[in-house]
């Protein structure tokens, strides 16, 4: 018995829910329920349980990073690409939410979709995505890291159009799989790229060689500038950020469960994760960096806007999470990759339990998602409403509240950056605006939906106990980096600090001279860290409080004592307003400028032209040459014997006229011999 | 001695004879006899040769055609027994099972 079991056998982590996918895919179209649910619950409940135990583990070991290379996948030259699959910091952080809310939404699951049909199919999708998720996040190289970043785009396309007779459903996970190819393609050019430039995509080879690189090449648009902005279009494909955020919203078709798994707390941060993970490169690319802040910035204030506006409580949500995502990036591009990281895992909690809770609404009154048709169910679905004013007061930043640290942190991280700082807190005051609009609509005020027939009813245990465990987390989870404003460390960041402090854990092999430069962003945060004293550090967090408190206010002020006012200020901003509720035309314009012209170009030249009248041409043409031919001569095979006896003679004395009038020297056909 | 020309002229004509039987006669037996009047026809040009240019060759090979001949005669003279009872006729037209 190895001292470390489990992390020896670490692919035990990923292999346990795609044995579970297998079971319930292959066998489970005839099983009841419940034994579904064995199978489903059981293989995530015991990778969770597998994964704690690698986690203790690694602490055991002193976290040290661990590396495993259990076999090699493909080889050719000197290019190698294994199953290895490590374990740092950062990776226990992401295994730990992949496989806690993961379980967690499984077991909501069980609950919400108990009247659905294709129950064992919708278990075997979500059992399939921990599968890819966690590939995702132990992956020790590029290559296999893809291979998880693949599944995961193929799994949310299953989910999303799990409702796949209906149009829009399939539609949705089209888009979604479409917009993620785009993305997708920029990150293999980067892989191919890094390839190219280290001749390795293993992360440990790859940092190290990174660390060694001549400092011309890390100029404004260096090798690794190209590298970073490449990876970086994956990661907007994958994170739903400017411009290839569309396919989220969109997402919301899929049943709600997949929307909190997939769509809020693990798969739309992969793209963020990747950016952390390759976080040495973009280091050394400023540029790129700089990039990653704006687009972060961007996408942060862009979807909260339209998020403002919004009726569908699954569409608020989903703009919520593409503004949060754009908060990820923006302290990943600001060189704060622990106080991304920190904020997503609180999100991955907050929202996890927002879309469950909202979940838990749509199932209390039977299916509706237009938040202007519920109203006043704060007293009819207590737990679902407690949970829920938790997560909001999370997400909006409210003390104590984990969304608070982690924004905060964020927030700090960027302060230097008026521009930025200034978007951030804007950002922050709208989705305070935005989420206290959504209780306000939901919970209070005169219901709005027929009361006679719908019948407001709280979730069963099997919804619920999830929503409060997250409702725990989302309070918790922030008070890791609580400790900062008592003058202490950031647990939290201090835990990551191995991973992204010390690029490459094998830092001792960069020289002196590059040495500063590694950590040029860190180090600058770090000083400013240092020079800012508690005052300035809690001047912040109240500025932060204060923004959240003033959309927490106006919210009140428009949906609880102003009813009216709302719509009145909807009719005097109305090209603002449709503009946002149209969301800036952006689908439009995309379907205009990409979409109807390769559709075109799709039907009328590569369909019509290409392949009806050239591929499918030709080979009909042959095919009916061959026919026309054969017809012909098909009357030479009359049955009469004796014109088969002249067709003999004739060929007799056309083989003889050639073997005697053939012009000498020249060769014979058919190596007749003279 | 009699110049070669003339027996590969007779050997011609035979041929040609039996070319001109082959397709134009009906009756199965005459078919038959007129391929053995071709195989005759080069067995004579293969004779004559072989005494043209003083080797053996020639010679050889008719004493192979004629046992492929001999064969052959068999097993067509088989198969044409066979159509006889079988249609009560040795007439080439009638024996059109093949024809479209």
């Amino acid at each position: 018995m190895p001292a470390h079991p489990i992390l020896e056998y670490l692919w035990i982590i990923p292999l346990l829910p795609l044995l579970g996918s297998a079971i319930n895919g292959l066998l489970g179209a005839k099983w009841p329920n419940r034994i579904v649910n064995i199978a489903a619950i059981g293989s995530t409940g015991l990778s969770f349980l597998c994964a704690l135990e690698a986690v203790r583990e690694f602490f055991d070991s002193g976290q040290v990073l661990f590396r495993k290379e259990f076999f090699a996948w493909i080889t050719a030259g000197n290019f190698r690409a294994g199953f290895d699959l490590q374990m740092d910091q950062l990776t226990v952080v992401m295994v730990l939410v992949v496989t806690g809310v993961g379980w967690l939404i499984h077991i909501y699951a069980t609950g919400y979709m108990a009247h659905e049909g294709g129950y064992y199919r919708f278990f075997s999708y979500l059992n399939l995505f921990m599968f890819f998720m966690l590939i995702l996040v132990l992956a020790a190289n590029y290559v296999l890291l893809f291979v998880g970043w693949e599944g995961v785009g193929l799994s949310s396309y299953l989910l999303i159009g799990f409702y796949f007779l209906k149009k829009s459903a399939a539609d949705a996970g089209k888009k979604a799989f479409i917009v993620n190819r785009i993305g997708d393609f920029g990150f293999m050019l980067g892989m191919f790229f890094l390839f190219r430039t280290f001749g390795t995509l293993d992360f440990q080879t790859l940092f190290a060689k990174a660390g060694l690189w001549p400092a011309e090449a890390m100029g404004q648009f260096g090798t690794f500038t190209i590298a970073c902005l490449l990876l970086f279009m994956g990661a907007t494909g994958k994170s739903a950020q400017l411009p290839l955020y569309v396919w989220l919203p969109d997402a919301m078709e899929g049943p709600t469960p997949v929307s909190a798994l997939i769509h809020a707390a693990t798969m739309v941060t992969a793209g963020v994760y990747v950016v952390a993970r390759s976080h040495i490169l973009f280091t050394y690319a400023p540029t790129a960096m700089l990039v990653v802040a704006i687009v972060g910035c961007a996408t942060a204030f862009f979807a909260a806007t339209i998020g403002l506006v919004q009726t569908d409580i699954k569409r608020v949500l989903a703009y919520s999470t593409v503004s949060q995502l754009g908060y990820m990036f923006l302290a990943c591009g600001v060189g704060a990759f622990g106080a991304g990281i920190f904020h997503l895992m609180t999100h991955a909690f907050f929202k996890a339990l927002l879309f469950l809770a909202a979940g838990s609404v749509i199932h209390a009154i039977g299916g509706e998602q237009d938040m202007t048709k519920m109203g006043g169910l704060s007293k009819k679905i207590r737990w679902t409403y407690g949970t829920m004013l938790v997560a909001t007061l999370a997400i909006a930043g409210a003390p104590g509240f984990s969304g608070f640290f982690s924004k905060d942190a964020i927030l700090v991280a960027v302060a230097g950056k008026y521009w930025l700082y200034g978007f951030g807190l804007l950002s922050a005051l709208l989705t305070s605006f935005y989420m206290f609009r959504l209780i306000f609509l939901t919970f209070f005020g005169k219901p709005r939906y027929d009361e006679h027939k719908v019948h407001a009813h709280e979730s069963p245990r099997s919804m619920f106990i999830p929503l409060v465990i997250l409702a725990l987390l989302s309070i918790v989870g922030g008070w890791l980096a609580a400790p900062e404003f008592w003058g202490h460390a950031n647990y939290f960041e201090d835990f990551l600090n191995p991973v992204f402090a010390s690029p490459t854990q094998s830092v001792k092999t960069i020289p002196v001279d590059t040495a500063p430069r590694v950590g040029k962003f860190l180090f600058a945060f770090g000083e400013a860290m240092g020079r800012a004293s508690m005052e300035i550090l809690w001047t912040y967090a109240a500025i932060a409080v204060g923004t959240a408190l003033i959309g927490f206010l106006i919210a009140y002020w428009l949906y609880i004592r102003q009813p009216r006012k709302a719509d009145d200020l909807a009719k005097s901003l109305r090209p603002a307003y449709t503009t946002l509720l149209n969301k800036y035309y952006v689908d439009e314009l995309y379907a205009a400028v990409v979409v109807r012209p390769l559709v075109w170009l799709s039907t009328n030249v590569l369909w019509k032209a290409a392949d009806v009248a050239g591929i499918d041409g030709t080979v009909n043409g042959i095919a009916h040459g061959a026919a026309a031919i054969g017809d012909g001569v098909r009357h030479s095979q009359s049955g009469n014997t004796r014109s088969y006896a002249v067709w003999v003679v004739v060929g007799a004395i056309v083989l003889l006229a050639i073997i005697f009038f053939w012009p000498s020297g020249a060769k014979t056909p058919v190596g007749l011999v003279r | 001695m009699v110049p070669t020309n003339y027996y590969v002229i007779l050997s011609a004509i035979l041929f040609g004879l039996g070319v001109f039987a082959f397709i134009f006669k009906r009756n199965l037996i005459t078919i038959f006899m007129s391929i053995e009047l071709m195989l005759n026809a080069v067995n004579l040009a293969f004779v004559a040769f072989s005494q043209a240019f003083g080797r053996l060759d020639g010679q050889v090979f008719v004493l192979f055609v004629i046992v492929v001949a001999a064969a052959e005669a068999a097993v067509g003279l088989g198969i044409i027994i066979l159509i006889a009872r079988n249609r009560q006729t040795l007439n080439v037209e009638r024996v059109d099972l093949l024809k479209l």
